[in-house]
């Protein structure tokens, strides 16, 4: 157990470590502003005087490690700064666009991932069991042709058919509060289903690749040839075996919906964080589009992290130390 | 148990398997049967089709082969007519299968006890605290350490050589009939081996359990069959009772199974000044680790082969390498030609990197498979002699010509040519630097015995003719009589014994070299039972065979 | 005599690379021509296209294909197909350029990695640990949010993250070849570290490497079609596939159906550079990795 703990601290550790790196990227981002930044921001009315105080509220006058500090100072008690959008009349916390718009997030990814997960998991193991059988190669041919076109052209497909043709959902998904669980749930049907096609191909192939790899080693015929009987070979000998590489493929997949999410929202108006990331983009303000992607990646670090201690958790030869 | 019952037969045998959409015959038209209690050794060389013939016997085929005819009759009952159920009833049961690399083919994920009573517990043969008591009792007839408690271990936590053995028990758990052994020694130390061989034959004796035994060793399979049966691509070449084949091989083929142990080199009489010396080398892989050299010494006389015999563990290709250039020792000193052998590759100029020549023992890794056969030799000559042009592809055929290959393979690839011809064009590379000393290290190793003659017999030729000296790694006994002038017996990190071949093959040895040379396979049938009435039965000796199996490395 | 053995190899390279493509499966050949008309399209995309890539024809937005439009105008009221030629051009030149800096930084990197190992390793290795923390599309959002959106800013922010991935697989494939005993042998020859990596590396790693180029160029073909329907990828009026669908999107609440034709230019080429990459990795090498 001894090599075991050490190895989970050193991943932790690891996964820290790279949290501070983005985080000190991420924070570099004010640094590399072009010089007329303030005044492109506070538009044609500014005067040298309000972006000399612009510029000093920023702190950029202050050296980058303390401001550094204060800035991580600030995330840490949940103050993720001021929006630049339409500050010189109504200043708005970032905290308070980013936050809501996280909950509207998490429920899409959370919903595609209860719906996803299972159908990747059992059509692997399918495409696994039945390898290069004519069930096999449609599931290959189709996963690998969603994979490699756009994530839109999925979306406006699904459009097409489930909103235009038969109007059976709306093409928009526009979230407010006090919805119940069954209209939101209505009303994400088709982000979801979008975001489920592009998942569980990736998903699906990966598990497919999981599983033939653990089905062909010489324990596996061992346990054949010792009269095991066939669902016993599966859950017995090898889907302990094939626990760590699966995780891996949930979490790698769940990282990938971080992403995959931005596209997804813009197509179908969803007020979520990958929407508004993009409108902070195109308005270039800073410190939403800060927030938008710390929590981006610390969701995709801290899903790969949990990965990476699930397969170790689960080797046998790190579990029972020589 | 009674003597005549035919318990397995198998008739007319045909499986094929699928290679690039074509089906190519494995075993061709087969024919096998195997009475109650009787021992077969099948014998052949790679792609003989032993173990495919050896699966067929459990009506198993590898996944990408079929059957394409034949009756598999066991006890009575047509294998290849039952259903599936039926058939995967029968294994482990009543037909079991030990495979060769027990370390890949136990779960990594049970322990090793769970797995011994997998089948009798599933199939409500015994119960769990029965199925037991059993296997904990012939882990102690296998002679393996701690049999109470061995079986909570994990697969990686226990040695090859008691895997090995916990394997057979598991396979004779359930009191089978019959039990194929599939190479189950070839991946072990000889040292380890034969205390495998004499608990996998005490144990199959005495409960008169058939089996199907096989290996490409002769040697070993006489100690352990009743009856031999030699296979060559995939056909029957000849069959008999062990005695008869040992000593009236009918078939060429079967002869050349041992063509190694035929060789012998003839004591040199002339002297020979040193080419390279050795003093007082220690190595070690970083600080704080185990010594893998210790204070090693030995002497390379010139134009002459010194063999370097060890087994897993023993230090001896990390000498080799430290001599290449590729490690470098802790401390100790190198004499070349009598001067001081820098001991760093960079210190080496291209006068010194000729003269001495590493050939590595896979020739598949060794040859770039991106470079045809002409390239990988004309290199050497390029680098050293400055050879371009005309001058370097006439070289390079005279080179083709010495390793018997010919200019026509100038223009192949490595996978275009077989495992042999690899080897050659490998020690090819070697031979077209003009070295004085050249390391081998394990170079027939992989290879079968016939190809292996082959190429032991090209390097005393071109020993003969060049006076390269070699510095010749193996752990084969059967090869460093064929080829050693001197030998250097290694065990881990040192040295045990020098002296010329004459000197470490006749009496008195030092213990280990005793131990080493007793315990390789001999082609007698009685060789085992000799060596064992000599030494004491296994179960006296567990408490030695438990620490030299501690100590290796094979898992 | 030199000259002819050169020749001679040539020749049975040759022979081969020809029986290679002769056996190609027939989904193969027809992405092999599809590649193709994509890449004459967008070579020649002046002489193709009837009107100018910005020029304003009609002074009816979204008019109905037919007639001099062969598929209607847009919004401006620019002839759709010239745009879908020019757009042809500026997508794939942009992905193509980006794909080769990125495979350029990439694979010298990962190569030096494998060989150097050590510190030269760990340093590298660690750096793109980090860059690869943050997802590739989120970063890329960062980085054009500083930068700006502008052509050459694209290009290279795309092929600076993406170069990370080009690392890692030149890194691994290199290291398995590193590993080899022929390396080994070379080494114990004196030969160069260049001499090894051209002459003894290289054509081992080569067949990834280009079956890489083809997936790296899809996926920086994707990317930048992706941040140009999100409006901060190539910007008007230069003609470009995600921008149209983008700007085409709104009427697909009415039934029509015009975004789906740069949409499916897009997956068309992406699926046919994947069927070829898939065809070459399954003969051209043992290396097939499942991805």
């Amino acid at each position: 157990m001894h090599a075991l703990g050490r190895t989970i601290l050193y991943r932790l550790v690891l996964g820290l470590f790279s949290i501070l790196a983005v985080s000190v990227v991420v924070f570099s981002a004010l640094e590399f502003l072009p010089g007329d930044f303030a005044a492109s921001v506070l538009g044609r009315s500014a005067t040298p005087e309000t972006v000399a105080a612009f510029r000093q509220e920023l702190g950029l006058d202050l050296p980058p490690v303390q401001r550094y500090l204060a800035w991580i100072g600030g995330l840490l008690h949940g103050d993720l700064g001021t929006s630049f959008a339409g500050r010189a009349y109504t200043p708005r916390p970032v905290a308070d666009i980013v936050l809501p718009r996280l909950g509207n997030t998490l429920f899409l990814a959370a919903v595609t991932a209860a719906l996803a997960t299972p159908i990747a998991l059992f059509l692997g193991l399918l495409a696994a069991l039945y390898r290069n059988s004519r069930f096999d190669r449609l599931v290959n041919a189709l996963t690998l042709s969603t994979i490699a076109i756009p994530e839109f052209l999925v979306a406006y497909l699904i459009i097409l058919v489930l909103a235009v043709k038969f109007p059976l959902f709306y093409s928009m998904s526009s979230l407010s509060p006090g919805m119940t669980l069954a209209e939101k749930l209505y009303l994400v049907a088709l982000p979801v289903l979008t975001l489920s096609f592009v998942i569980v191909a990736h998903m699906m192939r990966m598990t497919r690749a999981a599983i033939i790899g653990v089905l062909s080693s010489p324990y596996i015929e061992m346990a054949r040839l010792k009269g095991t009987r066939p669902w016993h070979v599966i859950f017995r000998h090898a889907l302990p075996n094939a626990l760590g590489p699966i995780v891996n493929v949930i979490a790698f997949s769940l990282a990938y919906l971080v992403v995959g999410v931005v596209v997804i929202e813009v197509v179908f108006v969803y007020p979520g964080i990958g929407q508004t990331m993009v409108d902070a983009v195109r308005n270039r303000d800073i410190p939403v589009v800060q927030a938008c992607t710390l929590i981006f990646a610390v969701t995709y670090i801290t899903l790969n992290l949990v990965a990476d201690i699930v397969a170790i958790a689960t080797n046998p030869r790190l579990l029972h130390a020589r | 148990m009674s003597g005549d019952e035919t318990l397995l037969d198998i008739r007319d045998m045909r499986i094929e398997g699928e290679s690039d959409g074509q089906w190519n015959v494995l075993v061709d038209g087969v024919d096998l049967t195997l009475k109650r209690g009787e021992v077969l050794g099948l014998v052949g060389e790679s792609g003989a089709g032993k173990s495919t013939l050896g699966l067929a016997a459990l009506g198993y085929v590898r996944p990408g082969c079929r059957i394409a005819s034949g009756d598999i009759i066991f006890d009575g009952q047509d294998l290849l007519r039952l259903s599936d159920a039926e058939r995967c009833g029968l294994r482990g049961h009543r037909i079991s299968y030990v495979a060769q690399s027990a370390a890949a083919s136990f779960n990594p994920a049970h322990a090793l006890l769970r797995q011994t009573i997998e089948t009798a517990v599933q199939r409500r043969l015994m119960n769990a605290g029965a199925a037991r008591k059993k296997a904990v009792e012939q882990f102690r007839e296998l002679s393996l350490p701690d049999p109470e408690t061995i079986g909570r271990r994990y697969p990686h936590q226990v040695s090859g050589g008691q895997l090995q053995r916990v394997m057979t028990a598991m396979a004779m758990h359930c009191g089978p009939d019959l039990i194929v052994f599939d190479e189950p020694t070839t991946a072990l130390d000889v040292t380890t081996q034969i205390d495998v061989l004499a608990s996998i034959r005490e144990a199959v004796e005495a409960q008169g359990i058939a089996a199907i035994y096989i290996t490409h060793d002769l040697a070993v399979v006489a100690q352990m069959a009743h009856r031999i049966m030699v296979l060559r691509h995939g056909k029957v070449v000849e069959e008999a009772s062990t005695q008869r084949m040992l000593d009236a091989p009918q078939n060429e083929y079967t002869r050349s199974l041992w063509a190694v142990r035929e060789l012998a080199k003839p004591e040199e009489t002339t002297p020979s000044s040193p080419l390279l010396t050795i003093e007082g080398l220690d190595f070690s892989y970083g600080k704080g680790f185990v010594k893998a050299l210790d204070n090693v010494a030995l002497t390379v006389p010139r134009g002459r082969t010194l063999a370097v015999v060890g087994e897993s563990g023993s230090g001896k290709s990390t000498l080799g390498r430290i001599v290449a250039g590729l490690n470098v020792p802790t401390s100790g000193r190198l004499t070349f030609d009598g001067a001081a052998l820098p001991p760093r590759l960079e210190h080496r100029n291209k006068d010194l990197l000729r003269r001495i020549q590493l050939v590595h023992q896979s020739a598949d890794t060794a040859l770039n498979p991106r470079h045809t056969v002409r390239e990988i030799i004309a290199r050497p000559l390029e680098v050293f002699f400055d050879l371009r042009g005309e001058a370097c592809d006439r070289r390079t055929d005279e080179l083709l010509d010495m390793i018997e290959l010919g200019p026509r393979f100038a223009t192949r690839l490595p996978s275009e040519l077989s495992g042999g011809q690899k080897q050659r064009v490998n020690i090819a590379r070697g031979i077209a630097a003009g070295p004085e000393l050249m390391i081998c290290d394990e170079v027939t190793s992989a290879l079968d015995q016939l190809v292996q003659e082959g190429i032991l017999k090209m390097l005393l030729g071109l020993q003969a003719s060049l006076g390269v000296s070699y510095f010749f790694i193996t752990h084969d006994i059967s090869t460093v009589r064929a080829i050693a002038d001197e030998v250097v017996v290694m065990h881990r990190g040192k040295v045990v014994e020098v002296g010329s071949q004459r000197e470490i093959f006749a009496p008195p040895h030092e213990a280990y070299t005793e131990l080493l040379l007793g315990s390789a396979p001999q082609m007698r049938a009685d060789w085992l039972t000799e060596f064992l009435a000599e030494r004491g039965p296994v179960a006296r000796q567990h408490a030695q065979s438990t620490e030299r199996n501690g100590g290796s490395t094979h898992v | 005599m030199r000259a002819d053995l050169a020749t001679k190899t040539a020749d049975t390279s040759v022979r081969r690379r020809s029986k290679l493509l002769a056996a190609a499966p027939f989904a193969a050949r027809v992405a092999a021509v599809i590649v193709l008309i994509y890449l004459l399209v967008a070579l020649f995309a002046p002489l193709l296209a009837p009107f100018g890539e910005g020029e304003v024809v009609s002074e009816i937005p979204y008019a109905p294909p037919g007639g001099a439009f062969l598929l209607g105008t847009d919004q401006l009221g620019r002839d759709q197909f010239s745009r879908l030629i020019y757009g042809a051009r500026n997508s794939m030149g942009i992905a193509l350029a980006t794909t080769a800096i990125s495979f350029t930084l990439g694979s010298l990197f990962g190569i030096i990695a494998a060989t150097r190992r050590g510190w030269v390793d760990q340093a590298i290795s660690r750096f793109v640990d980090v860059i690869m923390a943050i997802p590739q599309l989120i970063f890329a959002l960062i980085l054009l949010s500083i930068a700006g959106s502008s052509i050459p800013n694209l290009i290279i922010i795309i092929a600076l993250l993406d170069s990370t991935r080009v690392f890692r697989v030149a890194r691994s494939v290199a290291m398995n070849v590193v590993a080899m005993d022929f390396i080994e042998a070379a080494r114990l020859r004196g030969e160069g570290l260049v001499w090894i990596i051209r002459r003894e590396i290289l054509p081992n790693i080569l067949p990834t490497l280009v079956a890489e180029f083809g997936l790296r160029f899809c996926f920086a073909f994707l990317t930048i079609s992706a941040l140009s329907f999100l409006g901060l990828g190539i910007q008007p009026p230069t003609a470009d596939w995600g921008s149209m669908v983008r700007e085409a999107s709104p009427l697909i609440a009415y039934g029509k159906m015009s975004l789906f034709i740069p949409a499916v230019a897009i997956a068309v080429l992406t699926i046919s550079v994947n069927l070829l990459v898939d065809w070459f990795l399954d003969k051209a090498s043992g290396l097939r990795n499942e991805r």
